[in-house]
């Protein structure tokens, strides 16, 4: 029964690539990511690794189809034709996938129990967690503890993209003039207003409950930062960019996305301060596993505000340029 | 003797809630234009899901996860309306009109039948132009 629930996934997400790649459509071809992320999500829900399909359902079929449509919304929906590069693209593409495949020829049978990802350091995460981090959810354990480095790596990685972001698209124009209102934003929407006005402190609840709960269950940093900036980013479809400003100001939400990986970064120094190595929690408070539960508590923190400020920034970046272009059409 | 008569009526809500589905989602494939497929798309989304996460309900018991069912059974009875009222919305702003209008060739109801393009998809490449 797994199997053709699998092999179904499998297929559909095979579907969902090609026709991607196909289709000239771009919108079609957002919608057909987040469709995606939901089939990747749900295929990872099936292999049991709940915290990566939530991650994957919130990222990719969330927040990502969201900021893409954004793009659209700036450039346009129509694809335009170059057979040149297409030819380019489709030689680089072949090239790579068969790089890939020749590369996976070399990897263990899936699920062979003498992987090595079964057999170096998975055994001793597994039967030590408790003891050593005492916390009941393992992937938080290895993901905030044992593997901390590779997490603040990947923080850092959302922030440069948030600072890639801003380097081309926020330095410019601050004091646009302001007369351009989101679409949403006319009385008539009345159902739409009332609707995202309801639900957006049950989103923000939601975001503070998967932050605070990922060492029980799945949730952390990631997921909640970006369940997070879905309220925010709901409320200004709603209600339009300046409602939105009014209450986070720009400036804010930059230096939040600096602060989190200044958090991150401030634990593991703490680390070394308390006698320990980089991002060793142990030392943190008088007990051991009380030092891992305060260091995982801080770390997850400092990854919820940087993914959350970050998401807000390349949003609100995307509508500032598109309320930009706007206002230049109506001067024209 | 409560309990299987629980365990019936969960399994008739979800036997019910997947024919809904299917109908919803067959009904987003052979629909002639964008409204009826909306409300296709939106029976699936109200009733389907509604009828599932009822007879997921009852199988769960009393407990944390009959909790998380009841908050997400709340959270789609407000989003689905919305998301269907949005998109009726849009389309009517886009001037996006029943089929067979503008054009003389396309007879209303007949969209799937006549050529290969949806109606729709002309009435929306029409309405881009706007």
């Amino acid at each position: 029964m797994e199997l053709i629930l699998d092999i179904t996934l499998l297929s559909l997400l095979l579907v969902t690539a090609v026709y991607i790649a196909w289709t000239r459509d771009l919108f079609a071809a957002v919608m057909l990511a987040g469709i995606y992320g939901l089939l990747s999500a749900s295929f990872f829900m099936s292999m049991g690794a709940v915290d990566v399909a939530f991650t994957e359902a919130a990222v990719g079929a969330g927040i990502s189809p969201l900021l893409m449509l954004s793009t659209l919304a700036i450039c346009g929906r129509a694809q335009r034709a170059n057979p040149q590069r297409a030819i380019l693209a489709l030689i680089s593409v072949t090239v790579v996938g068969l790089l890939l495949i020749s590369a996976t020829l070399e990897m263990p049978a899936f699920g062979s129990p003498d992987a090595p990802a079964h057999l170096h350091v998975a055994p001793r995460y597994l039967t030590d967690s408790m003891r050593e981090i005492g916390i009941p959810n393992v992937v938080t354990s290895v993901l905030a503890s044992y593997r901390a480095f590779d997490t603040l790596g990947e923080v850092v990685v959302i922030f440069t993209a948030g600072l890639g972001v801003l380097s081309l698209l926020g330095l410019q124009g601050e004091t646009l003039p302001r007369q351009v209102q989101s679409p949403m934003a006319e009385p008539s929407h009345l159902v739409l207003r009332v609707v995202g006005k309801v639900l957006v402190p049950p989103i923000m609840l939601f975001a503070l409950y998967v932050q605070f709960h990922g060492e029980y269950g799945p949730g952390g940093g990631f997921q909640a930062g970006v369940i997070f900036a879905v309220g925010f980013i709901l409320y200004s479809l709603v209600f339009g960019l300046d409602a939105v400003e009014r209450i986070v100001n720009r400036s804010l939400v930059q230096a939040l996305a600096a602060l989190g990986v200044l958090v991150y970064g401030t634990v593991g120094v703490l680390g070394i301060v308390s006698g320990r190595n980089y991002l060793d929690y142990s030392g943190l408070a008088g007990d051991s596993v009380t030092g891992q539960h305060l260091g995982i508590i801080a770390i997850e923190l400092g990854v919820g505000i940087t993914v959350a400020a970050v998401m807000m920034l390349v949003f609100f970046v995307f509508s500032a340029q598109l309320v930009r272009g706007r206002v230049v059409q109506h001067a024209s | 003797m409560i309990e299987s008569a629980v365990s019936v009526l969960a399994a008739m809500m979800l036997g019910l809630g997947s024919f809904f589905m299917i109908s919803g989602a067959l009904g987003i494939l052979r629909f002639p234009d964008f409204y009826s497929r909306m409300h296709a798309a939106s029976m699936t989304d109200t009733l389907g899901t509604y009828l599932i996460i009822g007879g997921l309900m009852f199988t769960a018991g009393w407990g944390l996860p009959l909790f998380k069912l009841t908050l997400i059974l709340v959270f789609i009875f407000f989003t689905s309306p919305t998301a269907g009222h949005a998109l009726a919305k849009s389309a009517q702003l886009s001037e996006l009109r029943l089929g067979g209008e503008q054009s003389g060739s396309a007879k209303p109801g007949a969209g799937g039948v006549h050529s290969d393009q949806h109606p729709d998809s002309r009435d929306l490449a029409r309405a881009d132009r706007v």
